[in-house]
């Protein structure tokens, strides 16, 4: 039996406050909420989410399902570490499929190279009304973007899985209130005091794996809209770009024709916390092409429904 | 890098619409650094859009479509500032009288108010009526900026009527520590960076006094006695049980004699977790788990507590932040959530309406839209409560309308000690 003594509250570190903090929100909806499920993507955020969840419910199994919304359009690696992080967990699966939806006729099919992005909203919003979950559990954090600064840690959507910024319920001291009617739901965000850094040191102080594309590698790139992307599947080279071998990593992991590596040769936790503490863009701003379109991009996205 | 310890300060914003609140915060963040480049980028282009001059601070925190389009704050925004010495929880609150929700909910968790008013007109009524909710809140300590000190001519003068308003204010509503500082969140004097402008004040900047104010305070209590309401009950591999949920008050060791509430049942803890692992003590903050030597019964709802023990009540004194639409009124039925407790209440008696101006109690037996009242709630079960000027956990509550399941209320056990 190991027995350890937990600092107090004055030398506190403050990822042990912020740590206890997110336990306390899963358990809450958990304890409120019907039937809710964790929203997976094998990216850090959701990483640490997850290993989160199994602290809060240890020794027991997780009391419900991950959900990955797949666009179809991913890093192998990140799908590899997603089945692998999963089977150790012991949790239930759901994978929801965009291609599923644009088959449907629901949506329609952007093309290989076209973005998923959006679709994904659709794909969630069906597999949460067909799987009848009442609250989504997401990795999102208020650090993200100036729309995700406003929302509350428990965000209510309606029956059309809508966010109103103007109608957001008060959510005063630690009381989570997440009771809802049929149809309604709730997104719960457990990091949505948490930074970039934060993530990154908690990931290093537990000895967290993560999906290798976050540590520095070699890799075809080629530059496109201002941002790196890999050579592969779903980023065909065009005419006028040229393919550069360089050591790169990623910041944030979503789709493959989206998302953009970053140069970097920080190959261990140690060197991405270095790089990440002296960054000088954004993490949205440096690697993500969706929120590039417009200055609410992230704002009416999440109107419509998005994580 | 060193990881050093650090401190988490949370504080809120408060003040007056176009007093300078949102320019203020705009103005720490990009002075401490702590903006990005492209969120820079966007501000500008977003100034330069609406014709606002070169950078319109305020943009770097009213995020929303239709708060940018109407120049106004309307909901809180959380941002993040590292200094070398601890991490800052920025809740920017909306001035607007309709959204006092949304301002309680920002200063509900705060450890010290950031007020900002303007030196040419002082405290308008929005400002004594945020500083006064954050008081009802038990916000103690509150650093004041007098902002726009250059349209003034950066006048002694004019700083020294606003700082005589601000003391009178902060003595009647209890503050312990006020620390008032000539800014110009604009320029940026006496924010980050202090100024030449003010050769007669040697006080701190803004930052500096950040830096210096006391962390951690909301979640202390002045009552002694450790307290755990329980979330959730976990089965444990070897069989047994262990009640999860978060510490706050005194810490808790093993080997404790502690008393289930409202069973009122004595045993002692026999183990304590955190994650899995097996841990001798459990402070303030911390969610943890607990076995308990004594078979009992106990569930989400019931709280383990030391002694000095809180109140087992069915009928409760309070204070009520009311956001509902239409009028709280007598005999009205609503759903109560105290830590992990729901139950249904009614509305025995409403008290009276706090008059913000002058701080006393007017006769109501009716609250409206953001109207602060005293009222006596009667409960279809037992509570399990302290007094919120001593426990800001066990003393809090929100009451849900039970058709839509909005939150229409913020509630504390008692009411404050200047009304």
């Amino acid at each position: 039996m190991t027995t350890t003594t937990l600092p107090t509250s004055t030398t506190t570190d403050h990822l042990d406050l912020l740590e206890s903090h997110a336990i306390f929100i899963l358990r809450e909806v958990v304890a409120e909420c019907e039937r809710p499920v964790l929203l997976f993507s094998g990216g850090k955020d959701s990483a640490v989410l997850l290993h989160l969840a199994v602290k809060a419910f240890a020794p027991q199994q997780l009391p419900f399902p991950v959900m990955h919304i797949d666009t179809g359009q991913n890093f192998p690696e990140v799908i590899d570490f997603r089945d692998a992080t999963v089977e150790r967990v012991g949790a239930r699966l759901v994978v929801a499929k965009v291609q599923d939806t644009i088959d449907q006729g629901k949506v329609q099919d952007p093309g290989i190279m076209g973005s998923r992005n959006r679709l994904q909203t659709v794909t969630l919003l069906d597999a949460i009304n067909d799987n009848n979950f009442d609250a989504a559990f997401g990795g999102a954090r208020r650090d993200e973007d100036k729309a995700r600064a406003k929302e509350r840690i428990l965000s209510f959507r309606d029956t059309f899985g809508q966010w109103d910024p103007r109608k957001q319920r008060p959510e005063l001291w630690q009381i989570y209130q997440g009771k809802v009617n049929p149809g309604e739901s709730v997104r719960a965000f457990p990091l949505s005091d948490w930074t970039e850094l934060d993530v990154w040191q908690y990931i290093q102080r537990e000895q967290m794996a993560l999906p290798a594309i976050y540590f520095a590698h070699d890799r075809d790139v080629v530059m496109r809209d201002g941002m790196y992307l890999a050579v592969g599947p779903f980023v065909e080279p065009r005419d006028s770009e040229t393919v550069e071998r360089l050591s790169v990593r990623f910041r944030t992991v979503g789709d493959a024709n989206c998302t953009g590596a970053v140069k970097s040769h920080a190959a261990t936790l140690e060197a991405i916390i270095d790089e990440v503490a002296l960054a000088n863009v954004s993490e949205r701003g440096a690697t993500r092409a969706d929120d590039k379109f417009s200055e609410t991009a992230m704002e009416d996205r999440k109107r419509e429904g998005y994580f | 890098m060193e990881l050093a310890t650090r401190d988490l300060l949370r504080l809120a914003t408060i003040g007056s619409v176009d007093d300078g609140k949102s320019t203020l915060i705009g103005r720490i963040l990009v002075d401490t650094r702590q903006l990005f480049d492209d969120q820079l980028d966007a501000v500008a282009e977003a100034s330069e859009k609406r014709g606002v001059g070169d950078l319109d601070l305020s943009f770097v925190t009213d995020g929303l479509r239709a708060e940018r389009e109407q120049g106004i704050t309307i909901d809180v925004a959380y941002r993040y500032a590292t200094s070398p010495t601890r991490k800052f929880i920025i809740a920017d609150c909306p001035g607007h009288v309709q959204y006092t929700g949304n301002m309680a909910t920002g200063a509900s968790t705060a450890d010290l108010a950031l007020v900002v008013l303007d030196v040419a007109s002082g405290l308008k009524e929005q400002t004594r009526r945020h500083l006064c909710i954050a008081a009802l809140l038990g916000v103690r300590s509150i650093i004041v900026a007098v902002n726009k000190m250059d349209a003034v001519d950066w006048s002694k003068l004019a700083f020294e009527r606003v700082v005589d308003e601000i003391q009178a204010l902060a003595r009647d509503l209890d503050f312990t520590s006020v620390s008032i500082i000539p800014v110009s969140a604009l320029l940026g004097d006496n924010v980050v960076e202090s100024s030449v402008h003010f050769p007669w004040y040697d006080g701190p900047t803004v930052l500096e006094a950040l830096e210096s104010s006391e962390a951690g305070a909301w979640e202390h209590t002045t009552t002694r006695g450790a307290r755990l309401p329980i979330q959730w009950v976990l089965r444990q591999s070897g069989g047994g049980r262990t009640y999860a949920g978060m510490v706050n008050g005194d810490t808790f060791h093993v080997g404790d004699r502690v008393t289930l509430l409202p069973a009122n049942i004595e045993t002692t803890i026999t183990a304590m977790n955190f994650g899995g692992d097996e841990i001798s003590e459990a402070t303030v903050g911390l969610a943890a788990d607990i076995a308990l030597a004594d078979e009992t019964n106990a569930g989400r709802g019931d709280l383990i507590a030391t002694a000095p023990l809180p109140s087992v009540v069915n009928e409760l004194k309070t204070t009520i932040c009311w956001f509902g639409e239409k009028p709280l009124v007598i005999g009205q039925r609503l759903k109560m959530k105290h830590t992990s407790k729901v139950t249904p209440v009614r509305v025995k008696l409403i008290n009276g309406v706090i008059d913000i101006e002058k701080l006393d109690i007017d006769e109501s037996t009716t609250l409206t839209t953001n109207d602060i009242g005293l009222a006596t709630l009667q409960t279809a079960d037992l509570l399990v409560v302290d007094d919120y000027r001593s426990n800001r956990v066990t003393g809090s509550f929100v009451l849900i309308d039970e058709a839509t399941n909005a939150t229409v209320a913020a509630g504390m056990v008692g009411h404050a000690s200047f009304l």
